[in-house]
């Protein structure tokens, strides 16, 4: 027998009830995707969402802007980049919505093909999703959105249209097997809630630790 | 729901295994003018060391109204083997115990940690849908620590006593986790003329006491122990109190060899008045 | 390493005399508990998902096989490998052989007990390999060639100039007149020197907090973000992780996250929360090449469907370290394994046999502190005590408790023996005190060392309540 025989088997024979009942029972309860309890914090209009989500997320050490279109978006980054004194240069995936901004013509802002380079100083991302309950955005892994850009640079900068900013995780999980089919998923989803942090020594809360320093989110109003 | 015809009176009575509310007509009681027999369960340290305990816990209950006894032939509740997993010998204790108390209205109890263990521990003990479970959930269902009952079942609003101190209260664990008392000290001890109470931080802490935790493992005991010091002599009273004995000679017995003046007494003596039995491990000795 | 849980009283007591170790725990475990209770404030349906928590860890070990079968299904599903271990040595063979295969060189690791637990650090230095830890806390006692003392906070023992004296050591690549006073400096050198390791490494290995049967994917949580960069970076990606992590659907997983966080480290949500499922896809521009889930049973299946199987609900958040009053007083190190504080208590006499950590489940008050925090609500206490029943039927209980506790038995069950033993006892302890207290006493030495013993009356209650009745 197999490892995998064996330990299977072991369960079985502890497990109350026969494989068949249990494995129905099993069945239903996947096909329920019952939502439990839900915390009643993330339920209002998309003006709730978005004060509670920038709350949490400034609470964190996160920074939150708000602009009315996605054709704000590059000016926002610019002056976000210039406040800061840094170089205006970008790199990002290869995201439709993000490549069809009015970006400057180059020199203004190059934006460099991904995945991230760990000398990157900044990258951007477009959010799959945002879920206020807990000031978290979602993004996925992909060419549009690659998963290193939300690690590797010094600043991550994160588009999220307010019509994508949700109440709680439950009202989001649909909208991930619609996107990629029941039991499917990204090779990474990444659920991000400020920028990276530690207190491993003496329960000092620092930042960053190994991800991002910053972490800047454009919420777009009118997307 | 289990109910029980005591004579004189009837009552009808929620299970105690998880809360000890009572409904029905309990609360009318003192307008019924019946007197409820109860059975005090002295414990083994305050019979051994401390009797001033008992004679204070009668007096409150007398002076609300019961009938107080002490029945004959009771030893130990069980809870030393129960909690060095010896269940045959625990087993044998409940059984003993439960028979001596099955006849009373209600059986009270000044200590958190004895409660607990008739209340949510002696149903553990034997398996559903057997005589003695059946027996172990009816005495759960009668059984309270001193102030809950007080609080809870007389709804004691008034208590004649006096006594001038700046107390602080220690909220033992088995008390506080295993019967849900927090409230009803203090609330008892607020009607106490020349009683006023100051928090300690960590009131909930655990003094470090552990039954035979405190001799298995002194050096860990004495730690935890010195921690709740430190709370007791911060908080700035001059009197500590808590419901359990074990509890209080563990932290009386550390603050005394601090040489610490803190007064350390059982919550029933303060709440009866008991101004003349000494505080505990202090000069004097013997008032009975 | 070598489980040493059996000679729990020496470690209590050297950790008791450790100044450095009782400044971090003094300095420390009241923030976590803080913490915890202002999340709980903060979130009126706390304790509500904490019994939905419960509810669903219930529901998945009573269909666990079912459970593990569909996950592994969809970890194939989408392009990923399955190996199952029924032991730690057959764990540990599994990843060694990917190593080989891989020639891997270095080998970055995110926080992961299941890791501590199978020794995985040493067997893979040994087989030649390079493992280096990037948590932060985790990576501290890697330098130091410690094991963690606490489930999320593994160096919560340390103090900044012990780190700092460790970096002047091990990282000498830096200016020795580097100014490393300040926490910040600290974190950042490590940041530089670790950020190089992910670039470097062949293999990444991470554990896992869930496992979702519905999509196959391993959740990671992290503060740090270095669970993603060890999974992102290197080729190859391996999980290693245990059979009780699994739960059934994404909408499972969303409860048990929220309680996880809270229950931890007071956050709402932890910085990283991330779902990884498989390699990369065909297109994608980063993540690993190869993905690999190692799925330990190390007798965890022989606690299922025993008075023990509660504790397999365990996420792992710590809240019971923190709410210890006896992990708070010795510190993680004491209870000589990998799991301490009230859990470890309960586990790792379930791994390593109770004859070899029959002092763990004694060194509790059966306060009800972990009972109470518990975001899966496991019954800690209840869990312990039945350990000591174990230990009682198997004659292991120490020769002196036990004749202590038959001779109280004998007594407690001849009330008319039990009565005349009270009324000595009472005597004697009126007899021995001076001034009311005791200062010596037999047989209770461990008590008069450090604390007076309050002297009897001299008469019991029981005595005096007859004569007063006569």
């Amino acid at each position: 027998m197999s490892a995998r025989d064996v330990i299977l088997a072991r369960i079985a024979a502890r497990l109350p009830g026969d494989a068949t009942a249990r494995r129905a029972a099993a069945v239903r309860h996947m096909a329920a995707r019952s939502a439990h309890v839900v915390p009643l914090r993330g339920a209002g209009d998309s003006g709730h969402r978005i004060t509670l989500f920038s709350k949490l997320m400034i609470g964190v050490g996160g920074t939150v802007d708000q602009v009315e279109t996605l054709d704000d978006v590059p000016r926002a980054v610019a002056a976000h980049l210039g406040a800061a004194g840094l170089p205006p240069v970008l790199r990002k995936g290869a995201d439709e919505t993000l490549r069809h901004l009015p970006w400057p013509r180059p020199p203004g802002l190059p934006l460099l093909p991904a995945p991230a380079d760990p000398a990157d100083h900044t990258t951007l991302s477009m959010a799959f999703a945002g879920v206020a309950e807990s000031g978290t955005l979602l993004l996925l892994s992909g060419a549009d959105n690659p998963a290193t850009l939300n690690f590797l640079p010094e600043l991550h900068l994160v588009v999220l249209p307010a019509a994508r900013l949700h109440g709680c995780y439950e009202d989001v999980w649909p909208l991930v097997r619609a996107r990629f089919g029941d039991g499917h998923m990204p090779s990474t989803l990444n659920m991000i809630s400020g920028p990276s942090r530690t207190a491993d020594i003496e329960q000092t809360i620092v930042r960053p630790a190994h991800g991002p320093r910053d972490l800047h989110v454009i919420i777009v109003l009118g997307a | 729901m289990s109910s029980r015809a005591g004579p004189g009176f009837s009552l009808r009575v929620t299970s105690g295994l998880n809360s000890s509310e009572w409904t029905g007509k309990t609360k009318h009681l003192p307008e019924m003018r019946l007197v409820p027999r109860v059975a005090l369960f002295p414990t083994c340290l305050v019979d051994v060391m401390r009797p001033a305990v008992g004679f204070a816990a009668a007096r409150l209950l007398e002076q609300a109204g019961c009938a107080v006894t002490v029945p004959e032939g009771l030893t130990c509740c069980g809870q030393p083997a129960f909690n060095s997993g010896d269940r045959k010998t625990a087993r044998t204790l409940a059984r003993r115990t439960m028979a001596r108390l099955k006849d009373f209205d209600f059986v009270v109890i000044p200590s958190g940690s004895c409660a607990g263990m008739m209340v949510q521990h002696y149903p553990e003990l034997f398996a559903p849908d057997t005589e003695d479970h059946a027996a172990a959930r009816d005495l759960a269902a009668r059984c309270h620590e001193l102030t809950q009952f007080l609080v809870r079942v007389i709804k004691v609003e008034k208590l004649a006593a006096e006594f001038p101190a700046r107390a602080t209260y220690h909220d033992s664990c088995a008390g506080l986790r295993e019967l849900g008392i927090k409230t009803e000290p203090r609330q008892l001890l607020r009607q106490v003329a020349g009683v006023s109470l100051t928090e300690m931080a960590d009131a909930e802490v655990c003094c470090g006491f552990g039954g035979t935790f405190c001799v298995k493992y002194p050096d860990i005991s004495t730690r935890m122990v010195d921690k709740k010091v430190e709370k007791i002599i911060a908080s700035g009273a001059d009197t500590l109190v808590a419901g359990d004995l074990g509890c209080l000679m563990n932290m009386a017995g550390r603050l005394k060899r601090l040489g610490s003046d803190i007064k350390v007494r059982h919550v029933a003596e303060v709440l009866a008045g008991d101004h003349e039995t000494p505080p505990m491990a202090d000069e004097g000795g013997d008032a009975a | 390493m070598q489980p040493e849980s059996i000679r729990f009283k020496e470690l209590a007591a050297r950790a008791l005399a450790d100044e450095p170790l009782q400044r971090s725990m003094v300095a420390t475990g009241p923030h976590f508990v803080l913490k915890r209770a202002k999340a709980r404030v903060a979130l009126p349906e706390f304790d509500e998902l904490r019994d939905a928590a419960r509810d669903i860890k219930n529901h998945v070990l009573a269909h666990l096989d079912v459970y593990l079968e569909k996950f592994e299904a969809q970890v194939q599903a989408a392009g990923g490998h399955v190996h199952w271990a029924a032991t730690a040595e057959d764990a540990r063979a599994i990843i060694l052989k990917i190593a080989a295969e891989k020639r891997a060189r270095i080998i970055t690791k995110g926080k992961s007990m299941v890791s501590e637990e199978i020794g995985l650090n040493e067997a893979l230095a040994a087989a030649g390999h390079d493992p280096v830890e990037t948590d932060l806390g985790e990576y501290l006692i890697q330098i130091r060639g410690e094991r963690p003392s606490h489930i999320i906070a593994p160096a919560v023992h340390l103090r900044r100039e012990q780190i700092e004296a460790d970096f002047r050591r091990v990282h000498d690549q830096f200016n020795p007149a580097r100014d490393l006073s300040q926490i910040p400096a600290l974190v950042e050198e490590a940041r530089r020197v670790l950020r190089q390791k992910y670039l470097d490494a062949d293999i990444g290995i991470t554990g896992a907090n869930f496992l979702v049967a519905e999509t196959g994917s391993c959740i990671v949580v992290t503060n740090e973000g270095n669970g993603d960069l060890t999974r992102l970076l290197p080729k190859t990606h391996i999980v290693v992780t245990a059979i009780e992590k699994v739960v059934p659907t994404l909408e499972d997983a969303s409860t048990l996250l929220r309680v996880l966080a809270r229950s931890a480290t007071g956050q709402d949500f932890s910085t990283y929360t991330t779902l990884m499922t498989g390699p990369r896809r065909t297109g994608d521009p980063d993540g690993p090449e190869e993905f690999h889930v190692v799925l330990l049973d190390n007798g965890r299946s022989n606690v299922l469907g025993t008075v023990f199987q509660d504790m397999l609900r365990c996420i792992r958040c710590g809240a019971c370290l923190n709410h210890c009053p006896v992990y708070q007083a010795v510190g993680g190190h004491a209870y000589g394994w990998v799991y301490p504080g009230p859990i470890g208590s309960v586990v790792t006499p379930a791994l390593i046999g109770i004859e070899n950590a029959a002092n763990l489940p004694n060194a509790s008050t059966f306060c009800g502190r972990c009972e109470e925090v518990c975001p899966v609500r496991i019954p800690l206490p209840r869990l312990l005590r039945h350990w000591r029943e174990q230990e009682f039927e198997k004659h292991l209980t120490p020769p002196a408790v036990r004749s202590g506790l038959w001779a109280w038995a004998f007594l407690a069950q001849r009330p008319g023996l039990y009565v005349l033993a009270m009324r000595l006892a009472a005597r004697f302890l009126k007899w021995r005190g001076k001034n009311g207290r005791i200062a010596i006493l037999p047989l209770a030495s461990g008590w008069t060392r450090t604390r007076d013993f309050p002297a009897a009356q001299g008469k019991t209650f029981t005595e005096l309540w007859r004569e007063r009745q006569s």
